[in-house]
């Protein structure tokens, strides 16, 4: 194998040197982190004294105390239930526009897909001073749909800009084929085209999951109390509050990596696949 | 728009295949009516309607609360440009423009072209390197938060690594809090880059190479001129990601610095965020808002020409 490789790349001694290349962008990369989770473990006093020092001994109080933190798991929860029904309803929402857009002719489809990729264009941030005042009109504001609706309409052009060519690779064969065997339109959609764009869907659902799991102004600004928002507003206002806890806040920042550091690790090559753009199962 | 030529890019593999034709009797018109019309709603209600709503505020003196009334046409965005806070604003915006670009761009190819091969833990490498784009910007600013402060475990690592005398106070010297910014932007997106020139370079055939091995090409020849022409595509949808990034950028900002020292590190967003918000000046913060909008979509709109060209001229390329 490596055999191979000289011969491709053409000279030897690059081996070593792309390895070196690579731990230390990797070194980079993860100091931070490391720093973070480590520090979790020691006291504030440790800390103080030497702040890039080991945990010695290792303190577990701090991560304890963000467990027994009941505002941790009200934020948590909402964190869940705002990404999980924001994944849902991008991924739906969706991929029913991108099929129609895809495959079928009709008038204003370029219209309709330009409108949607012109959605790119429209930050969040322009958007989100009218939002703030409609959404108290109607009595949302600190009720999570508040976080969500909004969510799910900006989700949407990236997915449908993903979807659209996603599904039009599917044959057109397999739709004749569907249609011969006397499927209507929807039962090809149901039957042929969901199963076989599930690659796809995972990619977008896995992109608007992180996303929403991620999202800072929006909580921040229509979810009111910062205390039981969600977990990014929550970690903020945890280290504005508590910022002489040095040690508290390290603690609480790094179990606020795990949720997206477990949730990538299982999606990673969903989310890395789905930048290729390729239709592969 | 722009984005038609970021659909072709991400659709190289998927291929044009015609749409087919929906107009088989009245019942086609209403399932396409049916599949598209949740979607539309939603996006039009809260994208553009508020988008919309935006440029109407932007057009009065208004607090948020009661009726729209104080018309003062202008004068909001008259306000804006001829606040130095706000234009020293866009300017930290275009120079993260600029930046990312100059020097994140080129870094992440290097990067990706160096990774491009057979290495043991290859799959592990990406996952690590991929890991900050992942964390929220709140966690990964506050992590540098708790890094960075006078004395810091940043600090003791420069000592350690022989650095003895003072160090700067990172986040908050006006004149050194904007770079920090920079590269802590930098370590968050850098993966983001490297990997999808990776994913890129997985579409450039691995014969062409060969072939120019064969011939006695060098291996930077061959990154040179056939490599980075088959990366275009990936290369411009990078770059139109992060320019539109660089120019909506908020929470690492504002969790990072809110804007600050000195407002050195303000960028539309959050200075609309403080204003518009914080401030309850919601006509002024729409103003705002719509400047930012209307800069990002002149530049969008510039890209996609200079793209268009590089498009027409990539096309030769690879027809031969």
């Amino acid at each position: 194998m490596s055999g191979t490789t000289i011969r491709r790349n053409g000279f030897r001694w690059s081996q070593p040197f792309v390895y070196g290349v690579a731990l230390v962008v990797v070194a980079v990369t993860m100091a931070p982190v490391f720093y973070v989770v480590l520090n979790g473990f020691r006291t504030t006093a440790q800390i103080n004294e030497d702040p890039s020092g080991l945990p010695d001994p290792w303190v577990f109080d701090k991560y304890l105390s963000v467990f027994q933190n009941p505002n941790f798991w009200t934020q948590v929860t909402n964190s869940t239930i705002v990404a999980g029904i924001t994944t849902f309803g991008v991924v739906l929402l969706g991929v029913m526009a991108a099929f129609v857009i895809a495959r079928y002719e009709f008038w204003g489809r370029t219209v309709l897909y330009s409108l949607f990729a012109a959605g790119l264009l429209f930050p969040l941030t322009v958007a989100v001073i009218p939002l703030f005042t409609m959404l108290r009109t109607f009595g949302l504001l600190g009720n999570l749909s508040a976080v969500i609706a909004p969510q799910i309409a900006f989700a949407l052009p990236t997915t449908i800009i993903i979807l659209v060519p996603f599904l039009r690779a599917i044959p057109a064969e397999l739709e004749d084929a569907a249609m011969i065997d006397g499927a209507s339109r929807f039962g090809f959609f149901w039957r042929v085209l969901l199963p076989l764009s599930w690659p796809g869907l995972v990619t977008v659902g896995v992109l608007s999951f992180v996303a929403s799991w991620n999202a800072y102004l929006l909580p921040l600004l229509l979810l009111g109390n910062p205390a039981t928002a969600t977990l990014p507003v929550g970690v903020q206002y945890f280290s504005t509050a508590y910022s002489q806890d040095t040690a508290g806040v390290l603690a609480f920042t790094s179990v606020a990596m795990i949720p997206a550091l477990v949730f990538f690790t299982l999606a990673q090559r969903r989310i890395v696949g789905g930048l290729t753009g390729a239709v592969k199962g | 728009m722009s984005i038609s030529t970021i659909s072709t890019g991400s659709a190289v593999s998927a291929g044009p295949v015609p749409p087919r034709t929906g107009s088989r009797g009245w019942r086609g018109p209403v399932f396409i009516a049916a599949f598209v019309a949740p979607a539309l709603i939603v996006y039009v209600t809260l994208v553009l309607l508020p988008v919309a709503l935006a440029a109407v505020y932007s057009l009065f003196n208004w607090n948020g609360l009661g009726n729209l009334e104080r018309f003062i046409g202008l004068e909001n965005y008259a306000r804006a440009l001829s606040d130095p806070v706000f234009l020293a604003a866009i300017g930290h915006n275009l120079s993260i423009v600029v930046l990312s670009l100059v020097i994140q761009g080129p870094l992440a190819i290097l990067i990706a072209l160096l990774l491009n091969r057979p290495l043991r833990g290859r799959t592990l490498i990406r996952t690590l390197i991929f890991v900050p784009y992942v964390l929220s910007e709140v966690v990964a600013g506050l992590a540098f938060r708790l890094i960075l402060p006078p004395n810091g475990p940043f600090d003791s690592l420069l000592t350690a690594l022989g650095w003895v005398g003072d160090k700067p106070n990172w986040l908050a010297e006006p004149a050194i809090a904007f770079w920090t910014l920079f590269v802590v932007l930098t370590w968050k997106y850098l993966g983001f880059a490297i990997i999808l020139m990776l994913a890129g370079l997985q579409g450039v055939p691995e014969e062409l190479g060969e072939a120019a091995s064969i011939d006695g090409a060098s291996w930077w020849q061959i990154q040179r001129h056939i490599t980075l022409p088959l990366l275009g595509p990936t290369i411009r949808i990078w770059a139109f990601l992060s320019i539109i990034g660089a120019l909506q950028l908020f929470d690492m900002v504002w969790i990072l610095t809110g804007g600050g020292p000195l407002n050195s590190t303000n960028t539309m967003a959050t200075y609309m965020v403080d204003y518009g918000n914080q401030r309850s000046q919601v006509g002024y913060g729409s103003a705002v808002a719509v400047i930012l909008f209307v800069i990002s979509l002149v530049i969008a709109l510039l890209y996609q020409r200079v793209v268009l060209r590089r498009d027409l001229s990539g096309a030769i390329t690879r027809g031969t």
